[in-house]
């Protein structure tokens, strides 16, 4: 076991299956001789060389495009974008082209290729560098979305994705680059489409994702203080949604609550609302509640932008209001 | 149909004013008085002394990030001076010698970066598009602007502004092409500053220059010493006056060099040596202007303390007045996302603000 950064394990993640398979290389702007604008790559050029990590000129759409022919040839390319809010630059190619090569072929063309990219707000960065895009991906038919909260999930679910045949989206969170934890030594395996119980409790469940899951724990904690008991389920992955985790806690505490950062219209949530009403009403004993940053585009402002995403008080706040 | 090998740019960029601060020529046949030259001296000044001013107030915590433009002021100067005051300036987000020049207040820009809500200056007062972040995508503004204004009967000129990265963004090709099919007068200013963050300009393009992209579009090349002032000015002018008459749109390329990291939030030393930092510091390009004006007698030293004092008291006014202010209400996160904001919306913002989300 050694002490991880959350960024230093995407860059363990990363070596851990280009060591493995010589097939994956990493493609992005500023990846190689800088170690990615968040020092997400440190180290890689240096021990894979150029040909596997490579810089590029700065264009999403080709670096996604030309992602996607690589993964054709049979290679398995983790290509970056450097802040979610590209994706929108080059859009095209994920939901029109990477997405819908497999379907459209009849299952003759694949792209099993991974898309890293710093998604999420809390740093300053303003409405066009700190948007939650993980909504906008998990709209698309035929791609996979993942977003770790933990050091060593970053490096199992990474593998799971670089392994896995189809397209995914990976969301790794800005603001918990710095945070950090136990990683097991060794190469680490994880499995897409399976949610965890992070706490487990009696009396309510919290759904959340990647920076919402240490929000949640501390909300859990100081409701531990007041004799509320809840559940918190960390998603880890939208696309497969581990819809059978979720609807059994909800079974057992019967009681809903999600805390999304992505703006509230068609949020994640929405999904597991919808799938909790249709598959478990008669096991909810009050009304489901999101917890979700508003409509709207975020702030730069410091002290905006922490009351705009969900914060650890606004969660306790909620909750203690659901439950009445 | 014009003569193709009249839109390529010349072999070598150029330069009026070299290293040393000796002018090819006499002042006399520049077209500008020596008015002109100092204020574009003042200019640059003001320019480097508010932008250092605002480096140090990042590191104080007051401003999330910085851009600095330190090193790029002759090519911006001299070229906002080129611009006449009803042209349009489509700026990035490094450009603070533009809207210096163009009058925004400095102060404003800063709020922007302390996350100030209205901070951001009125774009039509002073003729200066909001900076975009977001690489390349307001080139494409400028050539809409420049052609519907063109179609309205206005003959302003539009003027967008990126870096030699920028150059690699689709939105780049689109904006060239549809700037030379319409005829728009756009002209497109690379500051080709030698890196765009990490990656040096020699595996961004692998064209014979920047200029060099026009000709493939139908759009006029153009290679200026990004550090000479005046070359930046009468290169500036030349391109402007040939878009405003009809001549068609133009790509300018200066090269200059990005003295500082690329932002407050990186560190430069993780890709380029000391020595070539070092090198380019010979090449300054205020104290090229400065030499000049010594030497031809249109200032003496207490001229320039004075002109130094000034753009000090300036910029410590401004440092003030953004350090008082304060944090604005959350209700304000709620305005300007629609002009007529949704029903849903306004629940929302009600259910916010009464610290109840439902
Ligand atoms: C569409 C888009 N992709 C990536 C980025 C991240 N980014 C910000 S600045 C920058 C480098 C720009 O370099 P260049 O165009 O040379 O301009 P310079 O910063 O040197 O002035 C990058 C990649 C962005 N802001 N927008």
């Amino acid at each position: 076991m050694a002490e991880l950064s959350y960024r230093e394990a995407v860059a363990r993640g990363i070596a851990q299956e280009m060591d493995r398979d010589e097939r994956v290389f990493l493609i992005g702007e500023d990846v190689a001789g800088a170690g990615g604008v968040f020092k997400t790559t440190v180290g890689l050029l240096d021990r894979f060389g150029p040909r596997r990590v490579v810089d590029t000129p700065i264009s999403e759409q080709a670096i996604l495009g030309a992602a996607m022919g690589a993964a054709m040839t049979g290679l398995r390319p983790i290509a970056e974008i450097m802040f979610s809010d590209f994706f929108a630059v080059a859009w095209d190619i994920v939901v029109n082209e990477i997405a819908k090569a497999r379907y459209m072929t009849n299952g003759q063309v694949e792209v099993p290729l991974v898309i890293r990219s710093a998604n999420g707000g809390g740093a300053r960065f303003g409405a066009q560098h700190s948007q939650s895009v993980e909504n906008w991906a998990m709209a698309v038919p035929g791609l996979k979305v993942v977003a770790p909260s933990t050091p060593a999930d970053v490096v199992g679910l990474l593998a799971a994705s670089v392994r896995d045949p189809d397209p995914v989206l990976f969301f790794e969170h800005k603001s918990l680059y710095a945070s950090k934890a136990e990683v097991p030594d060794g190469e680490i395996l994880d499995e897409l489409g399976t949610a965890k119980i992070v706490r487990p409790g009696a009396d309510l469940t919290i759904v959340a994702l990647a920076l919402m899951v240490p929000r949640a724990l501390e909300a859990a904690e100081i409701l531990a203080g007041e004799g509320i008991d809840a559940e918190v389920i960390d998603v880890r992955s939208l696309i497969p949604l581990d819809t059978a985790t979720i609807l059994g806690s909800v079974e057992k505490t019967s009681r809903l609550f999600t805390v999304e950062e992505n703006p509230r219209v068609l949020g994640w949530g929405a999904e597991i609302v919808s799938i909790a009403v249709d598959e478990a009403f008669w096991h909810l004993d009050a009304p489901i509640v999101r917890i979700t940053t508003p409509h709207v585009p975020l702030p730069s402002s410091g002290g905006l932008e922490d009351e705009t995403i969900p914060s650890v008080e606004r969660i306790v706040a909620e909750v203690k209001k659901g439950l009445v | 149909m014009t003569d193709p090998t009249s839109l390529l740019p010349p072999p070598e960029p150029v330069q009026l004013l070299d290293a040393d601060g000796s002018l090819s020529g006499s002042v006399g046949d520049l077209g500008l008085t020596p008015g002109d030259l100092v204020g574009m001296y003042r200019d640059m000044v003001r320019t480097r002394t508010l932008d250092t001013m605002a480096m140090a107030l990042q590191r104080q915590g007051q401003l999330g990030v910085w851009a600095s433009c330190r090193g790029q002021e002759a090519a911006q100067v001299g070229i906002a001076w080129a611009m006449g005051l009803r042209d349009w300036a489509f700026p990035s987000y490094r450009e603070h010698g533009i809207t210096t020049v163009r009058g925004v207040p400095f102060g404003d820009l800063l709020l922007q970066y302390k996350g100030v809500w209205m901070g951001h200056y009125d774009p039509s007062e002073y003729q200066v598009a909001p900076h975009s972040i977001p690489i390349a995508t307001h080139l494409l503004h400028a050539v809409g602007y420049a052609h519907a204004a063109r179609l309205s009967g206005d003959d302003l000129v539009t003027l967008a502004f990126i870096g030699d990265g920028g150059t690699s963004e689709g939105d780049f090709h689109e904006a060239l092409n549809f700037a030379a099919v319409w005829n728009a007068p756009v002209v497109f200013v690379v500051q080709n500053n030698q890196f765009a963050i990490s990656v040096p300009t020699e595996h961004q393009l692998a064209a014979p220059s920047i200029a060099h992209k026009g000709i493939g579009y139908g759009v006029k090349g153009y290679r200026v010493d990004g550090n000479d002032v005046l070359a930046s000015f009468r290169v500036g002018a030349d391109a402007i006056e040939r878009a405003r008459s009809g001549g068609g749109p133009a790509l300018i390329e200066a090269h200059t060099y990005r003295m500082k990291p690329h932002t407050t939030a990186d560190d430069d030393t993780r890709y380029r040596p000391p020595e070539e930092v070092a090198e380019w510091e010979a090449k300054d390009p205020i104290a090229r202007l400065e030499q000049l004006l010594l030497d031809e007698g249109i200032l003496f030293e207490p001229d320039l303390e004075r002109i130094a004092r000034d753009a000090d008291d300036e910029s410590k006014a401004i440092r003030t007045e953004v350090v008082a202010e304060g944090p604005v209400p959350m209700s304000q996160v709620f305005e300007h996302v629609y002009v007529d904001p949704p029903v849903d919306l306004l629940r929302q913002a009600a259910a916010f603000t009464a610290g109840d989300e439902r």
